[in-house]
């Protein structure tokens, strides 16, 4: 690996198959979190539910590709339901509560070993986007000079990215009109002061369910383009990570923007995948550039995570509305 | 006979067969264990198998196993299954109250729900192994020192991160998400620093367990809980009867009037950190030496803590150790019905319900929680 491969590693994954569903991922959390101001900590249980409705359907019952897609919208629905009725009604911790736990308790079940005939234990599902894959038309690798970076795809990656990117921008127009229609005032409104909008005669509880329930689909969405992006369904693809992933894209980009996913979702794969190679081609053995002492290639990989974190929390402390956002627009609890 | 021999000191035998493979090949053997000859107070696990029978077809060691002891295979009859689930439903259960005495106090004096909580209980259980291991401390004082240095990190992290935070007037969904990030961050460099292999400790990893009356527990499990009363009972006594321990209930129950009453607000949160920080180490400690531990599990058993928590009720902490033992004999009782593999989500499911019908929790106050 040269130096150069370390940035058309991360021009690469910027807009890459990963980089899609992750994007998704933050436009539910920002219906959620942006808009109504809902702390959903579990959204990788979304994409887990749907996912798995996906793949075990498809490659365990041999269903319908098209009826699984379905069925896994389902999925994700009764889930909002399960976690939002009985924490909607209380203060905003005990849903990110539920859902964290939530979303760990399905995973131990969709993981666990005596399930492993249905969803495959640990190593998961595959053998279930045939259908998909037919409908790609692109048959040959796809390649991007930027200045003098060659960056390439794969037909197959390629094909998730555009299919991926054009559910983002439909699920973008979509949320922006859904914002400025009443409703979309009214979540707003929850956001900042539930107890004004519940005073002027809104059933809050009803909206923040609805909120609820449509971040939850679109996090089904992202839920299809994980699968569809390593083409198999696995619990190591649903953990916490995942969701917290997805909450650093948000507030990178900027919480309540419309276009805050994406801008975040770009720069956020662009430097974690940047620093991941670099820190891998830094502790290559014998370059001697961080000896293997202080890190090894296994350790290499987690600096990454442990990075992101710290951006989380320096984040939120010193600029909660991200690049893009307004500190007005997202004065949550401030006093 | 073609032949007979002795175990050795590892209990292997070896008895060559005569002649060539071609020799042997097809021919049927039989092994019979003499238990004249077996050690004062061993015996056969079954004892119908003191011999086998076997067919040559390859060209091999043949291994025979007679197993001595007790079957660890066989199946306890329910009632004894239910008791031997209860003991340590209970044992856990303990732990669980050590450790989410930290997190509840957190919540009740500061109102943050501490999602990186998880990760002091590791952190106790990564440090004592620090000591155990490449120190080579005896356990007892590498427990000491690892409780100690969670204290340290308890009042470090509220003096360097949590009470700026709170003079700068940052919100607790902010500060909520900024536990995130840090717990996070906490449990890639445990991974990073210790690798993630499960771990246990070089002491106590005896497992015969002593039996009084129809209960059988193992020697460290009942350390572990006599520890984990002992300190229950100190913080109740600490709570109820000392003057730091009233100011501590009097902030937890409303942070605003008793600074007015001149209470320092600031010096009780941060004895509840160190506390609590404390508190959870120790139970890291104590749930590593029972059952093992590896990087993340303080994010595992974080679950656990928020079911115990939420059921006891949110900021209390009478409640909190009621919650736990309801949650630690709920959680493993259920290995009666269901698969262990599922507890995690029983706990989930109990959590659920409760928030359905008793939101403020068993012993909480009834408030408006919405």
């Amino acid at each position: 690996m040269t130096w150069g491969e370390v940035l058309t590693g991360g021009f690469e994954q910027a807009i890459g198959p990963t980089a899609v569903f992750f994007c998704l991922a933050a436009i539910g959390l920002n219906i959620h979190f942006g808009y109504t101001g809902l702390l959903n900590f579990g959204q990788a249980a979304f994409m887990m539910v749907a996912a798995y409705c996906l793949s075990s359907m498809v490659s365990t019952w041999d269903v319908n590709f098209w009826i699984a897609i379905v069925t896994g919208l389902g999925g994700a629905a009764v889930l909002a339901l399960l976690m939002g009725v009985p924490t909607l009604r209380l203060r905003a911790d005990y849903l990110a509560i539920v859902t964290i736990a939530g979303a760990e308790a399905i995973r131990q079940i969709l993981g666990a070993a005596s399930l492993s005939e249905y969803f495959g234990g640990q190593t998961g599902r595959t053998g279930f986007v045939a259908t998909y894959q037919s409908l790609n038309p692109f048959s040959s690798d796809i390649s991007i000079g930027i200045g003098s970076f060659d960056v390439n795809w794969r037909p197959y990656d390629f094909f998730v990215m555009v299919t991926g990117w054009s559910v983002v921008a439909i699920f973008s127009v979509a949320v922006f009109l859904l914002i400025r229609s009443p409703w979309g005032r009214v979540l707003k409104g929850i956001r900042e002061d539930e107890d004004a909008v519940r005073s002027l005669g809104k059933n809050v509880y009803s909206y923040k369910m609805q909120s609820l329930l449509i971040g939850g689909l679109i996090g089904a969405f992202a839920g299809f383009w994980s699968a569809f992006a390593s083409a198999s369904t696995a619990p190591s693809d649903f953990a916490t990570d995942t969701t917290f992933f997805a909450w650093t894209i948000l507030l990178l980009g900027g919480a309540a923007r419309v276009l805050g996913p994406i801008a975040g979702t770009i720069i956020f794969w662009f430097f974690i995948t940047a620093l991941e190679l670099f820190f891998i081609r830094a502790t290559l053995p014998g370059e001697n550039i961080i000896p293997t002492a202080i890190m090894d290639q296994n350790q290499a990989s987690l600096v990454r995570l442990i990075v992101l974190g710290v951006v989380l929390m320096l984040l939120m402390i010193y600029r909660p509305q991200g690049m893009f956002g307004d500190r007005r627009e997202l004065a949550l609890d401030e006093h | 006979m073609v032949g007979e021999d002795r175990s050795n000191a590892q209990g292997r035998f070896d008895i060559p067969l005569p002649g060539t493979t071609i020799d042997v090949l097809g021919n049927s053997y039989r092994v019979v264990l003499d238990d004249e000859t077996l050690p004062k107070g061993s015996y056969l696990t079954d004892p119908d198998a003191i011999e086998r029978t076997f067919d040559i077809q390859t060209d091999q060691n043949y291994a025979v196993n007679f197993s001595i002891g007790p079957d660890i295979f066989a199946e306890d009859p329910w009632h004894e299954q239910m008791i031997d689930l209860a003991v340590s439903g209970i044992v856990l259960g303990l732990l669980l109250a050590l450790a989410s005495l930290g997190l509840s106090l957190v919540f009740g004096t500061t109102g943050l729900t501490n999602f990186s909580h998880g990760e002091l209980f590791s952190f106790g259980a990564l440090a004592a192994y620090f000591f155990d291991s490449t120190v080579g401390a005896p356990l007892i004082l590498a427990a000491l020192l690892a409780v100690i240095l969670s204290a340290l990190l308890g009042y470090v992290q509220d003096a360097g991160l949590w009470r700026p935070l709170r003079k700068r007037g940052t919100g607790i969904i902010a500060m909520m998400i900024v536990s995130i990030g840090l717990g996070i961050s906490l449990r890639n460099l445990y991974q990073y620093l210790m690798g993630p292999d499960p771990h246990n400790y070089s002491q106590y990893t005896a497992v015969d367990p002593w039996n009084i009356g129809p209960v059988s527990i193992t020697p460290k499990d009942l350390a572990a809980a006599l520890i984990c009363v002992a300190v229950l009972v100190i913080v109740s006594l600490v709570v109820t009867k000392t003057r730091l321990g009233k100011a501590t209930r009097a902030v937890a129950d409303n942070p605003a009037l008793a600074a007015s009453s001149g209470i320092n607000v600031d010096r009780v949160v941060s004895v509840v950190w160190i506390s609590g920080t404390a508190l959870a180490g120790l139970g890291g400690i104590m749930f590593g030496l029972t059952q093992g531990f590896d990087y993340q599990v303080g994010f595992k058993v974080l679950l656990l803590m928020f079911a115990s928590v939420i059921l006891g009720g949110l900021g209390t902490i009478w409640g909190v150790m009621v919650g736990s033992l309801i949650v630690g004999l709920a959680v493993e009782e259920s290995a009666l019905f269901v698969n262990a593999e599922f507890k995690y989500a029983l706990a989930l499911g109990l959590l659920i319900i409760v928030l359905l019908v008793r939101p403020q929790g068993l012993l909480g106050r009834r408030e408006r929680v919405g």
